[in-house]
């Protein structure tokens, strides 16, 4: 912290005063607020905080904070680490991660998409993580194409080393731009926003899967060094060494994510011995994934803000008799437009019971009816659970999602669950 | 296409590059309203490397970004099925990207025009700032479809020659950019209502199915005519 220049430490600590008095005012965890007065005093501020240190920067369209939890679990195998594990992944937010620990040489950012480029340039990071790329909030998000390209010159220009996922055409090719990269075949799910060929614009070949290339310009998929094999639950190393994984988290998803940050964890020199059992410990990230139980039920929360996200939670669902609660909300942070409920399909959940919540039920409603799938509206996640048991006292578990305001205000109704 | 022995073919074209506002909404509202009649129906979903069929009754283009616009424009162009099929007799509901692919010219990024389809009398180029929000336009009264309710997301700005003519006035929006929203021209409608707007206006949908099965019986009212009135008041408010 010494080498900081006066004028920045000043900044770091403003920023902090204004972080803890955020909290203490009930305002928020703070995250921001103290990173945005921090950024007023100095604007080079985040380079000077990222200096001297080895970053490691993840960015996607989902699973960025899960990611970003599981590669600061398999760092703090090297001791502290600086890292903003509530998600405020802007500029801001990283001022203000770096600021609260000074002396963390390693640290790992989760970065909003539209801010990687920029974010690549001032912190100079060890390591950049690209997972995936699709449709998310069009209302404001500017489009994926366009994104990848600015990610693609932003890493040109830097010597950052890339860990990306090589099944995701658009990511790849984005990754492709970089000078040094390790090629994880993590998996794509939602394949809906990458028929066509990046450079070029051709229908891609995609089989079998998870292979591609374009037949027009000959963009391929890069050979990947780390694999996940999900019918086994094992991630292979690059020295096709198997390692059971047997995670907490569930789902395909979070295999990808964690083998990922098992692939993080060795360009740092960690091996997968020594980061998966850290990567285990993980049962929940910020309320995503926990169970809270009401009335003698497990409620289950998945948070899913976008079709890609739906489907990964549909696929994690328990078995038919456990009853879903879909929660969708369009305010500012979800995105003012439904019209990606039309995107997803929902006939997968036509033999369990499923109810509609939200600000936004009525669409919900709408869009299960077009796809024949019986559903009760509800106003209450507790509502219906009480409902529930009453009809079958011996109702084990319920599992709900919801989208980003939605999630968030259930999640406040147990009292903010981690 | 008044016979209803055989099935009515919507055909959804080129999914790979046009859809990324929930366009597939417009397709599952007209098959499922085709359907609650007892019209059969039949979805083709052409890849934009495949040729387009030209025996379709209903033909759906949906929205997509600048690179994709281009490259469907092109291939639609070179295909020619669409404009064939047009000549036939066939329905056309394009959206947004769609919208501007198939007038008569449209803006690539720099705003210089490039050709559409050339089967709508419209031209489309770029506004100066980007028009994103609900939006509330009342249907051309010959046309039936009364007060219709959406989502816009687009830079564009279209006007019409003299062979089309606007779908509807704006009551909160900004549609075509002048006061008006859409375009149509015999059975071919283009709009600025992006993604479902099908779904969101049943009496759309309606009318775009009657244009090829002739008068069509009535359907009680479910969520659709429920989220349709929700959305307009939540606009009007
Ligand atoms: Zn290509």
């Amino acid at each position: 912290m010494s080498e900081l220049p006066l004028r920045a430490q000043l900044a770091s600590v403003l920023g902090k005063s204004a972080a803890s008095l955020s909290r203490a005012t009930g305002r928020g965890d703070g995250s921001v607020i103290g990173g945005r007065v921090a950024l007023k005093v100095e604007p080079d501020l985040l380079g000077k905080l990222a200096r001297g240190r080895r970053l490691t920067l993840v960015s996607a369209t989902n699973g960025k904070t899960t990611t970003t939890r599981l590669i600061a679990a398999a760092l703090r195998e090297l001791g502290d680490i600086a890292t903003n594990e509530q998600g405020a992944n802007m500029p801001t937010g990283h001022i203000t991660a770096l600021a609260n620990s000074p002396d963390a040489r390693n640290g790992v950012l989760e970065v909003d998409e539209k801010y990687l480029p920029q974010v690549i340039k001032a912190t100079n990071p060890a390591v950049t993580v690209l997972m995936n790329l699709s449709r998310d909030q069009m209302d404001r998000a500017s489009e994926i194409n366009l994104l990848a390209k600015k990610w693609r010159d932003a890493l040109g220009t830097s010597e950052t080393h890339v860990v990306a996922n090589a099944d995701d055409p658009l990511v790849a090719w984005a990754g492709l731009g970089a000078r040094h990269a390790t090629w994880v075949s993590a998996g794509q799910r939602w394949k809906e926003d990458s028929w066509c060929c990046p450079e070029c614009g051709g229908h891609l070949k995609r089989d079998p899967d998870p292979y591609w290339e374009c037949p027009e310009c000959g963009l391929a998929r890069p050979e990947a060094s780390w694999a996940v094999d999900n019918g086994d639950d094992v991630v292979v190393d690059p020295n096709g060494v198997r390692f059971g994984m047997r995670l907490n988290l569930p789902g395909d998803a979070n295999r990808s994510n964690a083998a990922i940050a098992m692939a993080v964890g060795a360009a740092y020199g960690i091996h997968p011995k020594q980061s998966l059992p850290r990567l285990r410990e993980i049962r929940s990230v910020a309320g995503r994934y926990t169970s809270v139980v009401t009335h003698g039920t497990e409620v289950r929360l998945l948070l899913a803000k976008n079709p890609a996200g739906w489907l990964e939670s549909f696929a994690v669902l328990g078995p038919p008799d456990v009853p879903v609660l879909l929660s969708v909300n369009a305010q500012v942070p979800d995105g003012k437009d439904t019209s990606w409920l039309w995107d997803v399909d929902y006939t997968v959940l036509a033999d369990r019971r499923v109810f509609v919540l939200g600000e936004r039920r009525t669409d919900l409603a709408l869009r299960l009816e077009t796809d024949g799938v019986p559903f009760e509206v509800a106003d209450r996640v507790d509502d219906v659970v009480a409902r529930l048991k009453a009809e079958r006292p011996d109702l084990p578990k319920v599992d709900v999602i919801a989208n980003y305001t939605a999630f968030q205000q259930i999640r406040a109704a147990y009292g903010r669950v981690q | 296409m008044t016979d209803t022995s055989s099935a009515l073919r919507i055909v959804w074209i080129y999914p790979d590059l046009l859809s990324t506002y929930g366009d597939q909404g417009n397709v599952l509202v007209l098959k499922r309203r085709a359907e609650l009649r007892g019209i059969p129906t039949e979805t083709v979903r052409v890849l934009s490397s495949d040729p387009v069929p030209e025996q379709g009754d209903v033909y759906l283009l949906g929205g997509g970004e600048d690179r994709p616009q281009i490259l469907a424009a092109q291939r639609l162009r070179s295909d020619g099925g669409l404009k064939r099929a047009v000549e036939a007799g066939a329905a056309v509901f394009a959206v947004c990207a769609g919208y501007q692919i198939v007038g008569e010219s449209f803006g690539d990024d720099d705003d210089n025009p490039l050709p559409g389809v050339g089967i709508l009398d419209v031209r489309s180029g770029r506004g100066d700032t980007r028009a994103v929000g609900e939006i509330v336009a009342d249907v051309d009264p010959a046309l039936g479809a009364g007060r219709i309710t959406g989502f816009e997301n687009h830079q564009g700005r279209t006007a019409l020659g003299p062979t089309a003519r606007p779908l509807s006035t704006t009551a909160v929006g900004i549609g075509n950019g002048n006061g008006t929203e859409g375009a149509v021209q015999g059975q071919v409608l283009g709009t600025y209502l992006h993604g479902p707007a099908l779904p969101r206006n049943p009496a759309l949908a309606d009318m775009l199915l009657s244009w090829r099965v002739g008068e069509l019986a009535p359907l009680p009212p479910a969520w659709g005519e429920r989220l349709h009135e929700e959305r307009l008041a939540a606009a009007l408010q």
